[in-house]
Order: structure tokens, then sequence, then C-alpha cells
């Protein structure tokens, strides 16, 4: 469970750390936005690349390559998924370098980050505070949900149980006793967090005050800009640019 | 025997958790490990089945080096027996969740409705049989989680926090269960805070404080040395204090048992009795 620490967030001093939230959102948006909106792989490719500066400059390199490493199991299912599906190969590996490229994306805004600024962003554009709440609590739970996972694995594997082992169904199998008990520990979670927001009169004001307020400096200006533009650009291109296609020339059978 | 030799251990980019541990456990031994929070109680506990391995030294459990071994194939021998038994349950029903780790093994399906249903009826547990682990007390669960490590039978049976959120009830028939698991000769590791159970069970201590070894023997030697309980963050036995503050009897300083006590108070009570009588006549 590793891998989570390549979503969580930790105080350092960087130009990345220092940006506004919502200048790092958007950011994260435009990335969002324009993996979504291909489906070449050379473009996938080039927007997974354009990611890799941002993080270089939140010195955060290790923590989002172990990430990246954590997604390969996941990467590789969808790309075995879409095979199995008649998606042509080509088309496949773009579906995966859009997973890593999103991932990428949203690893990065996550481990800069912090749950608190997070939330105050959300309130400053008017989110309603229970909503922004629910966000940032869940960003907050993450850690926690990991290490649950981790325990989890461990009793499980304690009582005899190989993650690994068997064909590709089976390993799927094998992680259903991993996931019930992280899904009713989840649930119970919740029921709990509910019961002791309202002891402690959650929602009972409508107006709520904050002791910090952000302020966007032209760094933020900036990187909000070069958003809005990388953006346009990647809908020109969209539109207006025939990009080369990758050509693989394998057959495979159609299983469906 | 599990055997920890000169065994440390860090947590990748982490602090270190255990520093040069030695400790030998002999077959059928009854050991409790306390300590305070984030002492390397439990750390130490999951290198036994091989879910965690040392950065330094060797843990041997019958003389297999647990470096060696998958955590299958360790988990056999040593039965790991997690604090929060929510972290294990997943099966639809109580059959079902005690049957997982035998067919995990590998044991043929009439030995696995065997044992299942011989655990059942020693827990107490063939009531809900066909119920969901789910809708269970805490307690009822936590008495599904131990029959799911009892199952296979391992040799050693190590327990986390066995007595948390279990009433008292509950600590006498686990206190039962104990002495019947130790009478089949089988090794018995708690880690535990609960100083009153352990009293009342009286088992080898190893005390653990900052991932060091900072005190192992007896109950009665340690519970009652007050350095070595404060340097732990526990407190005394309430009997030992009790002991403590009656010095004008001279109770011996090992005693933190109520039944100890009892037997010392009632020889006190009978020779202040019959001194009274004699001096009446």
């Amino acid at each position: 469970m590793r891998f989570v620490e390549g979503f969580k967030f930790t105080r350092m001093d960087s130009p990345i750390h220092r940006l506004d939230p919502r200048a790092k959102f958007i950011l994260t948006l435009g990335f969002f936005a324009a993996s979504l909106m291909f489906t070449n792989l050379y473009a996938l490719v080039i927007i997974f690349l354009a990611e890799i500066p941002g993080i270089l400059l939140a010195r955060t390199v290790s923590r989002w390559l172990r990430s990246m490493r954590g997604g390969l199991f996941l990467g590789f299912f969808i790309f075995v998924m879409n095979v199995i599906f008649g998606t042509p190969l080509a088309s496949s590996l773009a579906f995966t370098a859009r997973f890593f490229a999103i991932m990428s994306a949203f690893s990065f805004f996550f481990m800069t980050t912090s749950a608190d600024d997070l939330g105050l962003a959300l309130e400053q554009i008017h989110v309603p505070y229970s909503i922004s709440f629910t966000f940032t609590t869940a960003v907050r739970l993450v850690p926690t949900m990991a290490i649950d996972a981790q325990t989890v694995v461990d009793a499980q594997r304690s009582r005899g149980l190989e993650l690994d082992k068997g064909n590709f169904i089976k390993r799927i199998r094998n992680y259903i006793p991993i996931l019930i008990p992280l899904i009713i520990s989840a649930i119970r979670r919740s029921v709990e967090l509910a019961e002791a927001l309202e002891s402690r009169a959650f929602g009972a004001t409508e107006n709520r005050t904050a002791i910090v307020t952000l302020k966007m400096r032209p760094a933020d200006y900036l990187v909000i800009f070069a958003t809005f533009a990388g953006v346009a650009l990647a809908v020109y291109v969209y539109w207006f640019v025939k990009l080369p296609t990758l050509v693989i020339p394998i057959e495979i059978p159609r299983f469906f | 025997m599990i055997s920890v030799e000169n065994v440390s251990f860090h947590y990748p980019g982490g602090a270190q958790v255990l520093d040069e541990v030695n400790l030998q456990i002999k077959d059928g031994e009854f050991v409790a490990i306390m300590g305070e929070n984030g002492a390397g109680k439990t750390t130490l506990v999951k290198m036994f089945n091989g879910l965690l391995k040392p950065t330094e030294g060797k843990i041997s459990v019958d003389d297999v080096d647990t470096r060696e071994k998958s955590v299958a194939q360790l988990s056999r021998d040593v039965g790991l027996i997690f604090q929060n038994p929510d972290h294990q349950l997943f099966a639809e029903t109580v059959t079902e969740e005690l049957s997982f780790s035998l067919r995990n093994f590998g044991f043929k399906e009439d030995v696995v409705q065997r044992r299942v249903t011989s655990l059942m009826n020693t827990l107490d547990l063939d009531r809900y049989s066909n119920s969901s682990p789910f809708v269970l007390s805490g307690g009822e669960r936590k008495r599904v989680a131990l029959a799911a490590i009892l199952a296979w039978d391992p040799k050693h049976v190590i327990m986390d926090e066995p007595t948390i959120g279990q009433d008292y009830l509950q600590k006498d028939r686990l206190r039962n269960f104990i002495v019947q698991l130790l009478s089949q000769r089988k090794t018995i590791v708690i880690v535990t805070h609960d100083v009153e159970f352990v009293a009342e069970c009286k088992p080898r201590i190893v005390l653990l404080s900052h991932g060091r070894i900072i005190g192992d023997g007896t109950s009665a030697k340690v519970l009652t040395d007050p350095a070595l309980v404060e340097k732990a963050s526990l407190v005394m036995p309430q009997i030992s204090s009790l002991m403590g503050t009656l010095q004008d009897l001279t109770p011996p300083s090992d005693i933190i048992d109520a039944y100890s006590a009892r037997e010392f108070l009632s020889t006190k009570l009978k020779h202040v009795v019959g001194r009274k009588t004699s001096q009446g006549s």
C-alpha cells in the first residue's frame, strides 16, 4: 500500500507547494480535461510528460514514482480488459496511458496540497461547507484507509491467503477477502464519524467564519493562464491537427 | 521454539522500531509482551509469522529462519490473531469464515467440516454457524476471529491485544481458553496493555520500551518493580497496590492476583483471630 504515499501531502517548501490550491486544482483539472479529450497515444504520452516538470519542481519524484508503480496493476488490468473486449492494441495502450496521465495529475495535486488548504479553497469558491467538508474528509481518510488496507492484507496473509497465486481470474478473486473487510470498516467508520460530527453540532450555523483566507499571487495567475492556454492548445490540436496514429500489426483474437 | 537474535527493525524511511532485541520463547510457554504504545510489540510479533522481516538480526521459528519462508508457510505453525476482528472477517457465514484458512492450507473437505464444527462447539459459536459474522457483537466477532486462526491448529498462537473490547466475562472465558491451549502444549504469546488480565494469568512478561527489552521475567517479578512498570508506561496491578498499603501485615512483594491475596489475607486473619481468642481465654 506504499503507493498511497504518492497521494499523501507532505509539508515542504517548494514553488509548487507555495502555489494557491485553486491554481493547482485548475492545473490538475486542465490535465484531466486534456487527458479525456484525446484517444491518441502520442497526445496522451505528451500530456503525461508535460506533468513531469511540475513534479520535479515539487521535489516529489520518488513518491510519484511509487504511486506510478502502484498503479501498474490497474494499468495492466485496463489494458488487458480493453484487449479482451476487442479494442485495438494501440487504443488499449492509449487508454492505459490516459489512466497514468490522470493518476499522475491527481497524485501531483494531492502530494502538494494539504487537506486544510483544499477545504479553504473550496469554501472560498462558495462550495457549500457540507460538500467541501465531505471532500476534504475523504482526502484526509486516504492514508488511514491505506493503513487499514495493509492491516487487512496482513491479517488475510496470516490466514494462508496468497494474493499472487493462481491465474488472472483467481488473483482477482483473491482480493475479495481484502475488499469486504475494507468496505465494512469504511462504512462503520463513516457512521461513527457522522455521529461524532452531529454530537459536535456540525451544520448548526449557516455562516461559518475562517481564521485564514487564501490570496492569489502573480505566480498563481501565471499557472492559471498557462493552464487555459494549454487546454486551448489541446482543443486546437484535437480539432485542427491530424496527429500520427500508432499502428501495431498484431492481430488479437476476439474473445467476445 | 521462537528465537529472536539481535533483531533490529525500521520501516523504510522511518524511525527505528526495534533495537537489538534478543528473546527465546520455548514451546508450550505463555508469554505476555507488554510496553507503552509504539514500543514495538506488534512489530515484533508480526515478525514471528514473517509478515515483517528483520532489517538486522535473525528470527527463527522451530529452527526455520523466517526470511527463508513465505508468510503462508510460516503461518501454518504460527497463528497470528489480529487486534481488530473486522480486519479479517469477510465471509457470508461464520462456518465459511472458519473454513477459509483451512481451504487456503489445503485441508480436505471432511477435515474442514470436522474442525469447524468442533471449534464452534468449543468457542460457543455453534448457534451462529449460519449467521453473518457482521451481525455478531464485538465479543462474538473476536471469538470468530480467534476460532478462524485456531481452526488449522497452529503450534504457536500469537494474540494481539486479545482483551480489548471484551467484558469481564469474556476475559474470564479467554483466560480459561488460554489455559486449555497451554494444556495442549501450545505456545501462547499475547501482546497487551491489560495489567489486570496479565496479573490473573501470570505469564512470563517481556517488557518493551522504545524498541528495547527492559524487563523479562515472571509476572510477579516484573509487575511489582515500580521502576520497570513506570518506564513501560504501565501501572502496577490493583492487588499489588493494595498489598503495598498493608505494610503492617508485611505482605510478600510478589502478590499480584486476587487468589494469592485472598490466601495471604485469610492466613493473616486466622493468625490475628487466633491470637485474640487466646488472649480472651
